[in-house]
């Protein structure tokens, strides 16, 4: 930047990218990956908590059957925005946008993403989204639940649905460009010797992400879009009444909303694939596998939306073919899973809080996926579909999963981003009462919903109301443990002991730099010699220091 | 080249290696965002597809209302366009500024001459009150739903395009500038070819709305 004296001062405080500058605008004009990466990760944070609450108040009017705390309009708006806040502002940009911008350059051995600038951009198209979906919901909200369906959202819906689609349109395109810097960087600014069959497997199933992201988002984006100038200028692309069709919007939806899960469910699996490695000291088994397995999913992910319109209207062989498709894409899914539990088989674990949250991980995934079978045949789906136990299954799966990588991910790494250790006891006793809050609030779900009860509803009849009783205690004891690491990861940037480069003793190109690190991350390009995960190659006495 | 180490190449940016590395990106980045301009161009064909599967007498209907002389016209005027642009590039490989300048300056004449001959072509829909959702009274014949459907993905399609076409000659113009403060030398030109890219792609987009939206069944 501006003048640099040519022999650096003898100060204690050593450069790295939070002291780099202070001051408003050292941050919101920043074109450091570090630095965004922080931006969005309060962003984020922030939608997780409105999110969150909007959960809160659906948990606690189905405490009792009566739909008593709030009225049926209002109970569809609660839903609504639960599901479009956390969906679109906090899960999809959840682990790319904040540990895949502070971890992709690092990790191939770049001094930055390949588009700094548009990476800037893309945060602020992210917060122009948010302030859009805030204000639509400020105004009075959206009942249309977070799918959007035709003609209710085009023609019926009395709400603020242009708005909040605007929102989501513009936060699509972060979303979009977050992917292609991604893409580009992992292809054109990997170091010398940095080959594919090198790249830690967080790297490539961010790479699988960005594909579903550039393909995928484009197609929602436009049929939104759509929706909105249908709903303003009445004509009739989804409406019946001058012969358009619904059910196309349905497909339309669904061919991105269904890898939609992907964008937030894989960028998690490298999470988990480092978190094991890492405490079990030992090469990740089947590397090759677990990385095409990534891109096996990204591509198989495009092929299986039709899942969700078994009962709209589709012919019995696209039904019988969705359903096969839905299938197979388990067999990635799960060639992942034995892969982490043969790496931790024989190897040396330490129970971190980033083991026991991938653990975490591991457990509800499973059953999250398993219940994704009951889900893909096509009987039991009927038997089930828009019931509770559908609202269980993707919840395992999105904050069974993502979220539960999220976490781990923000403990392994913040030695890195902050510079210091976070409290370790406090830390597994977050992840403790995630898991046992998580399960008591989703587990009820599954059996409720097998019972027959529909989702979306803020009353039902009294025999359901030990299942919502014991859901909603779930859900308090969860928030406990969401609210836990939000206290002390505030309290251990300034006031934790130092973290020193490789806390975990980690193999990685990220440890062998400074925490925090310096602003071009690295002092001289990394060469690379070695195949990852290497930990013959680690020295073991490198010890935690917290 | 090899022996000019310590000079910092014009254009290159701190965080890569060397230029060959910023083309690289660069295009890279390039195509990877005309990849999602298809996706997002592809749900826009891929529903006119099947209702014009499912509507093909509407289809036909609805395209007659748009008149394949001047469609045919908007075609040659943003041929022209990609030719001047294409020239523009290669003058930039040769070191030409001038002529950089003319070929981008002409390729916005024609730019804005096709955005304005699609103003006329709105304008006359206003007047035969051939606007959905709006006014279209001024149509009598049958299928009267379908064919309103048929305009309106005229209307979004080549409204999607025409912002493109804005986007486009926004980035011309800012190309313009720089080539006049001598930001481009022979050696590097990379966002002049990446300008070129996106061009070329909107005028691709015109190639398929073209017979989409006015060639329908033209035998009929
Ligand atoms: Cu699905």
């Amino acid at each position: 930047m501006s003048t640099t004296p040519l022999v650096p001062p003898q100060s204690e405080v050593k450069k790295n990218y939070l002291n780099a500058g202070y001051g408003i605008k050292s941050w919101l004009l920043t074109t450091d990956h570090k630095r965004i990466a922080l931006l969005y990760l309060a962003s984020i944070t922030f939608f997780f908590l409105i999110g969150g609450l909007f959960a809160l108040l659906i948990r606690l009017e189905l405490l009792t059957p009566a739909g008593d705390l709030v009225t049926s309009e209002t109970y569809n708006k609660l839903f609504t925005m639960h599901g479009v806040i956390m969906i679109f502002f906090f899960l999809i940009p959840s682990i790319p946008a904040t540990l895949g911008n502070f971890l992709v350059p690092v990790m191939v051995g770049a001094r930055d993403l390949a588009f700094p600038r548009i990476n800037l951009l893309s945060w602020y198209l992210f917060v122009i989204g948010g302030v859009l979906a805030i204000y639509s919901m400020m105004a009075g909200g959206v009942d249309t639940g977070w799918t959007f369906y035709t003609p209710y959202s085009s023609v019926y819906s009395n709400t603020h649905v242009v708005v909040m689609i605007i929102g989501i349109f513009v936060a699509g395109f972060s979303s979009i460009l977050t992917g292609l810097n991604f893409i580009v960087t992992i292809h054109t600014m990997r170091a010398p010797g940095m080959t594919w069959f090198r790249l830690p497997l967080f790297i490539w199933s961010n790479y699988a992400t960005s594909l579903v992201q550039i393909l995928g988002t484009p197609v929602v984006a436009i049929t939104l879009a759509l929706v909105a100038i249908e709903r303003v200028f009445k004509l009739g692309i989804f409406n019946p009444t001058l012969g358009g069709d619904p059910v196309l919007f349905q497909h339309l939806f669904w061919f991105y909303s269904h890898p939609a899960v992907y964008i937030m469910v894989l960028p998690g699996m490298g999470v988990i694939s480092e978190i094991i490695s890492a405490f079990s000291r030992k090469r990740v088994f089947g590397y090759e596998f677990v990385a095409l397995a990534s891109i096996a999913i990204s591509i198989l992910g495009f092929l299986v939306w039709g899942h969700h319109m078994f009962v709209a209207g589709e012919s019995v062989y696209s039904a019988l073919s969705f359903s096969f498709l839905s299938f197979l894409i388990a067999i990635p899914s799960a060639i992942k899973v034995f892969n982490w539990t043969a790496t931790l088989h024989k190897g040396s674990i330490s129970f971190d809080t980033p083991l026991l949250y991938a653990f975490g991980f591991i457990g509800l995934f499973t059953v999250g996926g398993l219940t994704g079978l009951f889900l893909a045949s096509l009987g039991l789906n009927v038997h089930v579909h828009d019931t509770y136990f559908v609202v269980a299954h993707f919840h395992y799966i999105m904050v069974g999963g993502t979220v539960m990588a999220y976490m781990g991910g923000i403990h392994y790494w913040w030695p890195k981003i902050s510079g210091r250790m976070y409290p370790e006891g406090w830390g597994r006793l977050s992840a403790l009462l995630v898991f046992v809050g998580f399960n008591l609030t989703f587990l009820p779900q599954f059996v409720v919903g097998y019972l027959g009860m529909p989702r979306r509803y803020h009353a039902y009849p009294p025999e359901f109301q030990i299942w919502n009783v014991l859901s909603t205690a779930g859900a308090t004891v969860l928030g406990l443990g969401y609210a836990l690491p939000l206290i002390y990861f505030f309290w251990s940037a300034r006031y934790a002991a130092k973290a020193g480069p490789n806390p975990w003793g980690a193999s990685g190109l990220e440890w062998q730099i400074d925490s925090p690190p310096i602003t071009e991350n690295f002092e001289v390009t990394p060469v690379i010699t070695g195949p990852p995960y290497d930990y013959r190659k680690v020295l073991p006495q490198e010890e935690p220091v917290g | 080249m090899a022996e000019q180490a310590q000079v910092h190449p014009l254009g290159l940016r701190h965080h890569f290696n060397n230029l060959d590395q910023q083309l690289e990106a660069g295009t890279m980045g390039m195509w990877v965002f005309l990849v999602t301009e298809i996706m997002f161009f592809g749900a826009l064909f891929c529903s006119y597809a099947i209702y014009r599967s499912v509507y093909p007498e509407a289809w036909a209907l609805g395209s007659h209302l748009n008149s394949s002389t001047l469609g045919a016209a908007m075609t040659v005027v943003l041929l022209m366009s990609s030719l001047t642009m294409a020239l523009g590039v290669r003058s930039a490989a040769l070191g030409n500024q001038r002529v950089v300048i003319l070929m981008l300056s002409l390729t916005i004449v024609l730019g804005l001459a096709f955005m304005g001959m699609k103003g006329f072509e709105y304008y006359h829909h206003f007047e035969d009150k051939l606007v959905p959702g709006y006014d279209f009274s001024g149509y009598h014949g049958a299928h009267a739903g379908p064919v309103q459907m048929f305009i309106s993905f005229y209307f979004i399609m080549t409204a999607i395009h025409a912002t493109h076409m804005v986007v486009g000659v926004g980035l011309l113009s800012v190309m313009i500038w720089m080539t006049s403060r001598g930001r481009f030398n022979r050696q590097y030109y990379a966002p002049l070819e990446i300008t070129g890219l996106y061009w070329h792609f909107v005028d691709i987009i015109w190639i398929f709305l073209f017979p989409m939206l006015y060639l329908v069944d033209l035998h009929k």
